[in-house]
């Protein structure tokens, strides 16, 4: 029975893993260019001789790159198969959705939790850091509950290449775009215009990125260059309550929405190579 | 007398598409790819579409293959009805389409053992089944751990049958399954294919453009033209009620359409 439901599902991290071993010289291109740029942005903090400042960025380098890596595979898992022309076939496969997009998520953690451990070392080679007094328990345990909400949006947004093949995969760009926008990754929310800083609210990269900063002692005022003094765990509850909630809501929403888009998708004829 | 078990029963089949155009999309165009065929295919049998391009071949296809709905009528997959139960007939079919779609950049092992797994079946079966039947369409064993985008199109097209092929299934659906190939290569897989029919009793609905593949693998033939099946008989009955000498001349006669020209497609 339980082969029965993890063969298929397996079967999508076995084809992610190929596909990635197929195209290494991309991915080593991408991750170098990943970790340049997160040097480059870290390292104003450097430059400005302040260590918060610098902590600050560097977490939040990492934090985005793991779940915009995160998003950015199972929201673009429909493209990439539309490119490839398989969509028709995986779609006419008896797997279940839950299968599949369980399959295509499951993959896109762990790639994107190494990925962001590649950069985290290239990182090192730049900025002067010291993690001593940071509770980095509590930050995995924050990355893994704000993954399952980013999860969640990467499925509402895989929908949008189901619908429109031409305009699908670019829009779940936009989309990623305002999420880096709205979440404060390098800067407080409250730098954003009134009329835009509403949308903070519902980003769980803020909410996520709040509590590591806590978890790291970031804005702490005992902290110093040496030694952290990272909060508990217990301070972090509520925020890690929001992340869950939006992890329970995100994930089963994202899959209603993807099965009504796959019905529209079946009448209207979009399974189709070039829809 | 008792009439054999049908594999597909097809009734009253209609298909619109439906798109919105103009300015704000306000005006909404209606094409009709299927306008109320019915036809039955019984369980052994390979059952031929005849039909130039845009004539609702594929689309066709595409309903039986669970991968659009139904606007009208009704189709029973070997007892189940779809889009009921289309899990079960997912799990039962075997679908080759006219451009052998593939992850390029896999092996054909890889996407053989990525669809293998998807239907349940361990790697190693997977691999062993895809071997033998790789062997039996004539492709050579060193071929099989290469990228699919080194392989030449009549290869990529044995792989494609092959990854039908590997679940065994009772009914197989082919959508010009041999177009742009080789004359070698067309004939590894119409020998295949009446093999299979021989040997283990497959059903085969096959689409196609060539007269002579449809002549040569098709107990019976449906002429489709604009989205109707037109006629339906042996190559040797159509050819009788048209009065002809040929297939080819055949279709002419029974649908008006010279086979050569493409009607307008209906984009699905």
């Amino acid at each position: 029975m339980l082969t029965k439901i993890f063969r298929p599902l397996w079967a999508f991290v076995f084809r992610d893993f190929h596909l990635t071993r197929r195209y290494i010289h991309w991915e080593v291109v991408n991750l170098f260019y990943a970790m340049v740029s997160s040097a480059t942005v870290a390292l104003i903090g450097v430059a400005s001789k302040d260590f918060r400042l610098t902590l600050r960025l560097t977490l939040g380098v990492l934090l985005w790159n793991f779940l915009s890596s995160l998003f950015h595979e199972i929201a673009n898992s429909i493209s990439y198969e539309r490119w490839e022309g398989t969509l028709e076939y995986t779609f006419m496969a008896p797997v279940s959705r839950l299968q599949h997009l369980l399959g295509v998520s499951s993959y896109a953690s762990v790639y994107a939790l190494l990925r962001s451990f590649v950069v985290l070392g290239g990182l090192y080679l730049f900025i002067p850091m010291t993690l001593r007094g940071a509770n980095m328990a509590g930050v995995v345990l924050v990355i893994a509950i704000g993954g399952l909400a980013f999860m969640g949006l990467g499925l509402m947004a895989a929908v949008l290449p189901l619908m429109s093949p031409e305009r699908g995969a670019s829009a779940t760009e936009i989309f990623q775009g305002v999420l880096l926008l709205v979440s404060g990754v390098y800067y407080p929310v409250e730098v954003l215009p009134s009329w835009i800083r509403p949308l903070s609210v519902i980003s769980p990269a803020k909410y996520a990125l709040d509590a590591c900063r806590k978890l790291m002692g970031t804005d702490n005022p005992a902290s110093t260059n040496g030694h952290l003094a990272g909060a508990s765990l217990s301070s972090v509850t509520p925020l890690l309550l929001v992340l869950a909630l939006m992890g329970i809501i995100l994930i089963p929403a994202g899959l209603y929405v993807f099965g009504v888009a796959e019905k529209w998708a079946k009448k209207t004829g979009k399974l189709k190579r070039t829809g | 007398m008792n009439t054999p078990p049908q594999a597909i029963i097809v009734n009253n089949l209609k298909k619109v598409f439906r798109k919105r155009k103009g300015f704000l999309g306000t005006v909404l165009s209606e094409e009709w790819a299927l306008k109320g065929i019915s036809f039955n295919v019984a369980e052994g049998e390979t059952y031929g579409i005849l039909g130039p391009n845009g004539s609702g071949k594929s689309t066709l296809i595409r309903i039986l293959s669970t991968l659009l709905t139904i606007d009208d009528g009704t189709v029973e997959i070997m007892g189940h009805s779809l889009p009921k139960q289309e899990r079960w007939i997912r799990r039962n079919i075997g679908r080759v389409s006219v451009d052998a779609a593939f992850y390029k950049k896999l092996s054909a092992r890889e996407n053989l053992l990525f669809a293998g797994q998807l239907y349940g079946i361990p790697k190693k079966e997977a691999e062993r089944r895809a071997i033998a039947i790789l062997e039996n369409l004539h492709l050579e064993n060193r071929k099989f751990n290469d990228p699919l985008d080194e392989l030449s199109r009549g290869m990529q097209q044995k792989i494609a049958v092959t990854r039908a092929l590997l679940i065994d299934p009772p009914l197989l659906l082919l959508d010009e399954p041999t177009t742009g190939l080789d004359p070698r290569s067309r004939r590894d897989v119409q020998e295949y294919l009446e093999r299979l029919r021989e040997e283990k009793g497959t059903t085969i609905l096959l689409t196609t453009h060539d007269m002579q593949e449809a002549e040569r693998l098709c107990a019976r033939i449906g002429f489709l033209a604009k989205g109707k099946l037109v006629a339906e008989g042996s190559a040797d009955e159509l050819k009788q009620k048209a009065g002809t000498e040929n297939l080819e001349d055949a279709f002419i006669e029974l649908t008006g359409i010279e086979f050569g020209k493409d009607e307008e497609e209906v984009k699905d």
